[in-house]
């Protein structure tokens, strides 16, 4: 039987009205443990209002070689960005 | 990708100081590099505890002892930042652990010294988390980006230890002659050995070259011990204390101090694990984790017991 401890994935709400954000990993049993070794890990000095672990087995990822091809679309979009649009200086409040 | 052109897009990043991530391409020496040190790093931190928490139950105030557990307690923190990081580039904790606790792998010389007086954790905070700070600060800048998240949420933490330590020699030194004179016997056993903490000189490490290349280490070891020996030495007035070299004069040329020779026999004599405590930190760290044997199985089998019900209904989603 494995004897390792699962790895958790942590991410950290730092204030209300802002999103969760990784912050790091650590092993745990069960994700009970888990939340509450990210309470003494990663929150020692109120770092944190909200705590979410997730199994790191369970996080899919992009490959960066291939990043390239996957950005592709939209790399040639600049028309999505403000910027991109040709109008007047006296053009106010837009 | 050809292994060459892997290799150019790495450089380049490199260059222009984009951050590694753990699933890019990397060299092999330069993922073996970092495995090394940043789970020496690592290492460091969890040893490091030992000789603190020698003084916890004996600190001589309620004040005293909640700081000094507060920062053992964050030096644990720093140990798991840490291994995280490394695991991140493909070795496990169990065999980090294992590599500490087998003797094979190597942490900072200086915590195989023993801590005799309650003078000593004023020495350790002052100037052992003030050379790791040196250390420390330009690593936030390391180019593998795990790594130096690590280190930037470690140095956040750091600069209360040091002052905690300061604090502890300040009193002593405002105290009774018998209190100074401990306060000058932890500086005269613990200042050599914290010099010793930035490595061997730059002519004889073999590593730094490269690693500024990578981009990892920012200075050298005798930069960035430079710049500790510069500021100790005001730091020492502050106190009224007298740092042990008769060498240390201020260099109007340079615009740096002048310092003795250190001893590189002891250095290297305490790292093949000669010092005076080796045996015993080691001892302590193996002792710990065999008696936490039995804690690390009850958490597994209480995990195994309870998963296959609802892996997901015990606890609130996240959207709620
Ligand atoms: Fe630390
Ligand atoms: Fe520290």
């Amino acid at each position: 039987m494995n004897n390792e401890e699962p790895l958790w994935e942590v991410f950290i709400r730092s204030k209300q009205g802002l999103d969760h954000k990784h912050v790091g990993s650590l092993h745990a049993a069960d994700a009970q443990t888990a939340i509450e070794n990210a309470r003494d890990v990663y929150t020692r000095r109120m770092e944190g209002v909200s705590i979410w672990v997730v199994e790191s087995k369970n996080i899919h990822s992009s490959n960066p070689d291939e990043a390239a091809s996957l950005y592709d679309p939209a790399n040639d979009k600049i028309y999505r960005h403000p910027t991109f649009y040709n109008l007047p200086d006296e053009l106010k409040h837009m | 990708m050809a292994t060459e052109e892997l290799q150019k897009v790495f450089d380049d990043k490199i260059a222009e100081e984009i951050r590694i991530e753990p699933k890019d391409w990397m060299p092999d020496d330069y993922r073996k590099t970092l495995i090394r040190q940043i789970s020496q790093h690592a290492h460091s931190e969890i040893v490091g505890m030992l000789p603190e928490a020698n003084w916890i139950t004996r600190a001589p105030s309620l004040r005293r002892k909640a700081t000094l557990l507060a920062k053992v307690q964050d030096e644990a923190g720093h140990g798991l930042y840490l291994y995280s990081a490394a695991e991140t580039m493909g070795i496990t904790r169990e065999e980090m652990v294992d590599q500490l606790l087998s003797g094979k792998a190597k942490y900072s010389s200086i915590f195989n010294y023993p801590t005799l007086t309650w003078a000593d954790i004023g020495a350790i905070g002052w100037l052992v988390d003030g050379a790791a700070i040196m250390n420390q600060v330009p690593l936030c800048r390391a180019s593998y980006g795990p790594y130096a998240r690590a280190m930037v949420r470690i140095c956040k933490e750091e600069s209360f230890h040091q002052r905690q330590g300061f604090e502890i020699l300040l009193t002593l030194c405002k105290g009774s002659k018998e209190q100074k004179e401990m306060a000058q016997d932890a500086l005269n056993r613990w200042w050599w050995p914290s010099l010793m903490m930035f490595g061997p000189n730059d002519d004889t490490s073999p590593h730094t070259a490269q690693s500024m290349k990578w981009k990892i280490k920012r200075f050298s070891n005798d930069e960035l011990r430079q710049k500790f020996v510069d500021v100790c030495n005001e730091q020492a007035d502050i106190l009224g204390i007298t740092i042990p070299d008769d060498k240390l004069v201020w260099n109007e040329k340079r615009q740096h101090y002048d310092f003795g020779e250190i001893n590189w026999n002891e250095f290297f004599n305490v790292i093949k694990g000669n010092g005076p405590c080796n045996k015993e930190r080691l001892a302590a760290r193996v002792s710990a984790h065999e008696n936490g044997e039995w804690v690390r199985e009850a958490a597994l089998a209480y995990a195994r017991k309870k998963a296959p019900k609802s892996p997901s209904g015990e606890f609130e989603s996240f959207r709620n």
